[in-house]
């Protein structure tokens, strides 16, 4: 039965980092419908500023400007209290997948430095610094843990948003 | 410094790893004093949750002492005595200002892994695996704690450690349970599980003003306790009929809340049990919800579940049938311990809230391997073991 566990970790493991280094589209992971994506897609994400630090007047929270002329922004105001939505674009037009993947695993695709900064920006706005992880980790690198390891290196600048 | 460490499916050690340091201005160093098994734990240790990786620090319900403070910490000095929720929020965000702290946007370093399993990211959790923030766990003599004001709270001078301990996760889930789940005076509620959450989740209900309070479990050590330091009625599934005893109890009803404090590796004694376990083994479904549909079966029509019990992914066998005819309200949560907390303390001084029975068994962190074995197996009636780094 341990046997049967270890095997089951390492092959559910996989699984999730395979569906985690994949291209992340907006279905759930358990259904197969095409995916129709347009592209470059907007990057979206609401942001709870404290006081009136964000206003779609404002100038660019600091990681978005950053991002220079590479990127579209919208800064709009959320529904009800929900605070303050904050899209980014790339301006290029859409990339060829295949290079795509390749710089995505090479942790150099633009989209993922989209996701960072929107995340880091939300944190900046809302709590005034962005949450580091523990350092120095504790934890040692084996054939097992090693994708996970890579995945987590890119844990803010992956994910649906 | 020590630290129990994960080292692999089932596998537990004690060994030194590196202090942990100040990376934000909002972080506090704690000496821990005290720190627990939860049952959250196993689904770790089991293998369930595969997002660990050898060397994790495992721990996420403790208590310590202050020793360091950021500059932008406000609320706390060292020497000062603090019980720290197990989950890591904010506090600011939409999220945390609606009271749902482990739904915090910010918490979770990783929130990638999350969010393509589940659609979207909860907060970070202490020693909970990479998928909630890779955070290192609270069984080792020290640990960061970030949003420092946010998540860690005075432990005021009436209350003990022993006591204290618990208001950092089993307290707050089980008051969650039972106040997101709806209990209102005269309702009848059933917990499935009597464990330090489920035991803490009937406390819960009885404070709120509930009727009758029947905790299911099939050890007589834990009902035992549960009798008589909640003050609850008790069912063994193992030796009585659950489903009608829980009719007789509640006027032919059923219970108006159903709280389940199990979680994803629940037992059984039917068929059901071989066939989750075998599906489970070989990965066909992640997850056991035996008493998952046990409490959605014997609820009463119109009434409130609570999943407590921790899942990770997908179950089989799902009651969805009950569910939709009945006319049930079916919720879950990783605990909001941030808004329950001073207030548990408040009730905890006033002797309304106790908990130190459920630490059966405390001992040095060196013998933290042992005492998961006595708590996996519950081996001399063990309900949480608690470590003391210092001893
Ligand atoms: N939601 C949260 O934030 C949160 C916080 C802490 C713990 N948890 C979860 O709560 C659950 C319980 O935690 P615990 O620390 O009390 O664990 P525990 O292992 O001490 O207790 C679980 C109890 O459930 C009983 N049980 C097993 N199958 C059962 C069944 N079919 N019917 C009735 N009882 C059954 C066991 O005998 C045991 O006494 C775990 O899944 C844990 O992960 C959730
Ligand atoms: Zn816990
Ligand atoms: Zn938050």
């Amino acid at each position: 039965m341990r046997a049967l566990v270890k095997a089951g970790f390492i092959v559910v493991g996989g699984l999730a980092l395979r569906r985690f280094l994949l291209p992340s589209g907006r279905q759930g992971p358990w259904q197969r419908a095409p995916l129709m994506r347009r592209e470059p897609r907007w990057h979206v994400l609401t942001v709870n500023p404290a006081r009136d630090e964000l206003t779609p007047d404002s100038p660019l929270p600091e990681p978005l400007a950053g991002l220079g002329d590479a990127v579209d922004v919208q800064i709009r105001r959320a529904p009800a209290d929900r605070g303050i939505e904050l899209a980014v674009r790339l301006r290029d037009g859409a990339q060829s997948p295949v290079t795509a993947g390749a710089r995505r695993l090479a942790g150099r695709d633009p989209n993922q430095a989209i996701r960072a900064a929107l995340r880091e920006a939300k944190q900046l706005l809302e709590t005034g610094e962005v949450l580091h992880p523990d350092s120095p980790p504790t934890t040692q690198t084996t054939a097992v843990n090693k994708p996970l390891q890579m995945a987590t290196r890119q844990g803010r600048r992956e994910g649906r948003l | 410094m020590k630290a129990l460490l994960w080292q692999g499916v089932n596998e537990l050690s004690v060994d030194e790893v590196p202090d942990p340091t100040m990376r934000n201005e909002q972080d506090a160093i704690i000496r821990v004093r005290k720190t627990a098994t939860c049952g959250s734990d196993l689904h770790l240790l089991g293998g369930y949750i595969p997002f660990m990786e050898r060397g994790d620090v495992l721990g996420h319900e403790f208590l310590g002492e202050v020793v360091e403070v950021g500059p932008q910490v406000r609320k706390h000095k060292v020497g000062d005595r603090v019980v720290v929720c197990s989950f890591v929020s904010c506090g600011r965000c939409w999220y945390c200002q609606q009271q749902q702290y482990s739904l915090c946007d910010n918490g979770n370093t990783n929130p990638a892994i999350t969010e393509n399993i589940w659609g979207f990211a909860p907060g970070g959790c202490y020693g909970y695996s990479h998928a909630l923030g890779g955070f290192a766990g609270s069984h080792a003599e020290y640990i960061r704690v970030p949003y420092a004001d946010q998540g860690a709270f005075t432990v005021p001078d009436e209350v003990s450690d022993e006591r204290a301990l618990f208001a950092s996760d089993a307290a707050p889930t089980g008051w969650m349970g039972a106040d997101l789940g709806g209990v209102k005076a005269g309702d009848v509620v059933a917990v499935w599980g009597a464990g330090g959450v489920g035991q803490m989740a009937a406390r819960a209900a009885v404070l709120l003003g509930a009727e009758r309070v029947i905790i299911i479990d099939r050890f007589a050590n834990r009902l035992q306790m549960a009798e008589k330091y909640l003050g609850v009625e008790t069912l063994n599934y193992q030796t009585q009929d659950v489903g009608g005893e829980l009719l007789e109890r509640s006027g032919g009803r059923g219970p108006d809340v159903c709280i389940e404090a199990v979680g994803m590796e629940s037992h059984s004694t039917g068929p059901q049990y071989l066939y989750d376990q075998v599906k489970q083994q070989l990965r066909l479904e992640s997850d056991r919800p035996i008493a998952a549909r046990e409490a959605i079966y014997h609820c009463r029509k119109g009434g409130s579940v609570f999943l407590l019990g921790v899942f990770a992914n997908l179950v089989d066998k799902f009651p969805l049938g009950a569910l939709m005819n009945k006319g049930l309200t079916l919720r879950g949560a990783q605990q909001h311990g941030h808004r329950y907390i001073p207030m548990l303390l408040d009730r905890m001084a006033r002797g309304e809230l106790v908990t130190e029975h459920l630490a059966t068994h405390t001992m040095p962190l060196d013998e933290a391997p042992q005492g998961y074995n006595m708590f996996k197996n519950k081996i001399d009636g063990c309900v949480r073991a608690v470590f003391e780094p210092a001893r």
